[in-house]
């Protein structure tokens, strides 16, 4: 009984000598360490910066315009150390992260919607599309009338902004998923919204995530704006105020303050993209 | 039992791929359709698995009308199809649908073990090789106990050697669990390996031509002077003559089915 007993329960994988895989997969740890990768980012940036303080200092460069590094980073301690720096960039943030969330909300459903079916494609894509080559700008006054000056109207206008850009990467995420994953679904019993969640929203994660990306440095772009329209506070203000009171390191201050910021935020979600994207057979660098 | 009666399937641009099919499959055995391509034996076999609805006729399953996709009928697919974010386990378990029962976890690992795969359970598509993605597909199709499986061109994507040891697998785990297989293959060897009986389909539009029931006791030794004879049988009722015009027409077909 033995033998026979138990390859009925072991199948038949005795039939398979050990196998390994066709090909070595990359292993995290035998990448480059994280310093090293990241740090090889940062030598241009310091090699600029060097050069531009030796300029200032040399006196080849009109500091009345261009402020050298050591006045921009004076001027950035003295807001920093009296608080002014922090609520800024709370203000600036602060409208970027719900604009962006009210912005991706709303492009999630539509672009899930309009890639999954035809008939709502059809019915809002045409609208959608026409609404995106509005210039953005072009909207400022028409939120200021509608909105007021407050924060909705910039909250709304960054929404507006984040919106496009993850709406249509989701859109044609959702439309290209492979037909062959889509039947094997299909072959097993997903339809409707299980087959949504068991293969087409993953198989368009890939595209919503650059949609995302795209979207939030769009954020970054039109806070600007909004705040250039009417604010007291916030990194746009501080652009704003430096050029009305004739203090260009103020306003080199804000703008490096928006380079840091968007690159922060944009760097947490490559992580977050590189996390839930493990599983992409893709070549890596 | 499968029953398949004046089953009609023309697309969508007009090309009638399948006219007036009638077959019977008896449960439990290994049934092959044949044909050029074109002839229509895939679609045939879409039609029976539902993911194609026939524009004419009727087909059952033991009985009942087969509409859409079903638990009780699975489908091997040309190329493995796996999720490329889903670990191999996970894979399978997507062959029991979409709300598996907790006592349903075991044929998962079942499954897997079938197939000589437990070692990699827990690895990505992205690691694994061509043949072995290929018999995660065939957990898949497994998992669930279906009592029809649907093959389509199964390891025609495979190189020889992995090709000869699936058919073997396959044979072995079909001698356990009687489960009716239905294969679909341009391969007249791959149909006489495996087959009770092959199913030769001529197209266009595609019309079984011929019905053979092969004798030949298992397992099957492809030098077999009686194996030979029934391949040149075989190879005979497949018209080669035509082969290369049908092939021409069936691309444009296929390439333009929706």
């Amino acid at each position: 009984m033995g033998t026979s007993a138990k390859r009925r329960m072991t199948g038949f994988a005795g039939a398979f000598p050990e196998e390994k895989a066709s090909f070595p997969v990359a292993e995290r740890s035998a990448r480059m360490p994280l310093w090293t990768r990241n740090g090889l980012g940062w030598i241009v940036p310091v090699i600029l910066i060097a050069g531009w303080e030796l300029l200032a200092r040399a006196g080849l460069m009109d500091v009345s315009l261009f402020s050298g590094p050591s006045k921009i980073a004076t001027e950035l301690w003295k807001i920093a150390f009296n608080g002014e720096l922090l609520a800024h960039l709370e203000a600036t943030s602060v409208r970027v992260l719900s604009g962006f969330a009210i912005g991706v909300s709303a492009a999630t459903l539509l672009g899930a919607l309009t890639g999954y079916s035809g008939t709502a494609r059809r019915l809002l894509d045409p609208l959608l599309q026409s609404l995106r080559s509005i210039p953005s700008m072009a909207w400022v006054p028409l939120f200021l009338l509608w909105l007021g000056i407050g924060e909705s109207s910039k909250i709304f206008l960054i929404a507006l902004g984040a919106f496009f850009p993850v709406y249509l990467n989701l859109m044609n995420g959702v439309r290209n998923v492979d037909r062959k994953l889509v039947e094997a679904g299909l072959a097993n019993g997903f339809r409707g919204f299980a087959l949504a969640k068991a293969v087409i929203l993953p198989a368009s994660l890939p595209a919503y995530l650059v949609g995302l990306r795209q979207g939030l440095s769009l954020g970054w772009m039109f806070v600007v704006a909004a705040e250039i329209m009417g604010a007291s506070r916030g990194l746009g203000y501080l652009l704003v105020d430096g050029q009305t009171t004739g203090r260009p390191a103020i306003m080199m201050s804000s703008v490096i303050l928006f380079a840091l910021c968007g690159k922060a935020s944009d760097g947490v979600l490559a992580r977050l993209s590189e996390r839930w994207l493990y599983w992409q057979d893709v070549y890596k660098t | 039992m499968l029953r398949l009666e004046k089953i009609t399937k023309r697309f969508a641009n007009g090309t009638l791929a399948l006219e007036g099919i009638d077959l019977e499959i008896a449960p439990q055995t290994i049934v092959s359709i044949v044909g050029a391509s074109g002839s229509g034996k895939s679609t045939l076999l879409r039609v029976i698995s539902g993911l194609e609805t026939p524009s004419m006729g009727q087909l059952s399953w033991n009985g009942q009308a087969i509409q859409r996709a079903q638990r009780a009928i699975s489908f091997i697919f040309q190329e493995p199809r796996l999720m490329p974010w889903l670990k191999v386990t996970h894979n399978v378990r997507l062959g029991l649908g979409p709300s598996p029962d907790r006592e349903d976890e075991k044929l998962v690992t079942e499954a897997i073990a079938k197939v000589g795969l437990e070692r990699f359970a827990q690895a990505l598509p992205r690691e694994l090789s061509g043949g072995m993605a290929q018999r995660v597909a065939i957990a898949r199709a497994l998992v669930a106990r279906p009592s029809l499986v649907l093959l389509d061109e199964p390891f025609s994507a495979l190189d020889a050697f992995n090709r000869l040891k699936l058919q073997n697998h396959l044979l072995k785990i079909w001698a356990t669990d009687r489960t009716t297989l239905l294969v679909v293959t341009h391969d007249a060897e791959e149909a006489l390996v495996f087959s009770d009986r092959v199913i030769v389909l001529t197209g266009q539009p595609g019309r079984i031509s011929e019905d053979f029931f092969i004798p030949l006791p298992r397992p099957r030794r492809r030098t077999d002077p009686e194996f030979q004879s029934w391949k040149q049988t075989i190879l005979g009722a497949l018209d080669l003559s035509l082969l290369e015009e049908s092939e021409m027409l069936g691309e444009k077909s296929y390439a333009s089915a929706p």
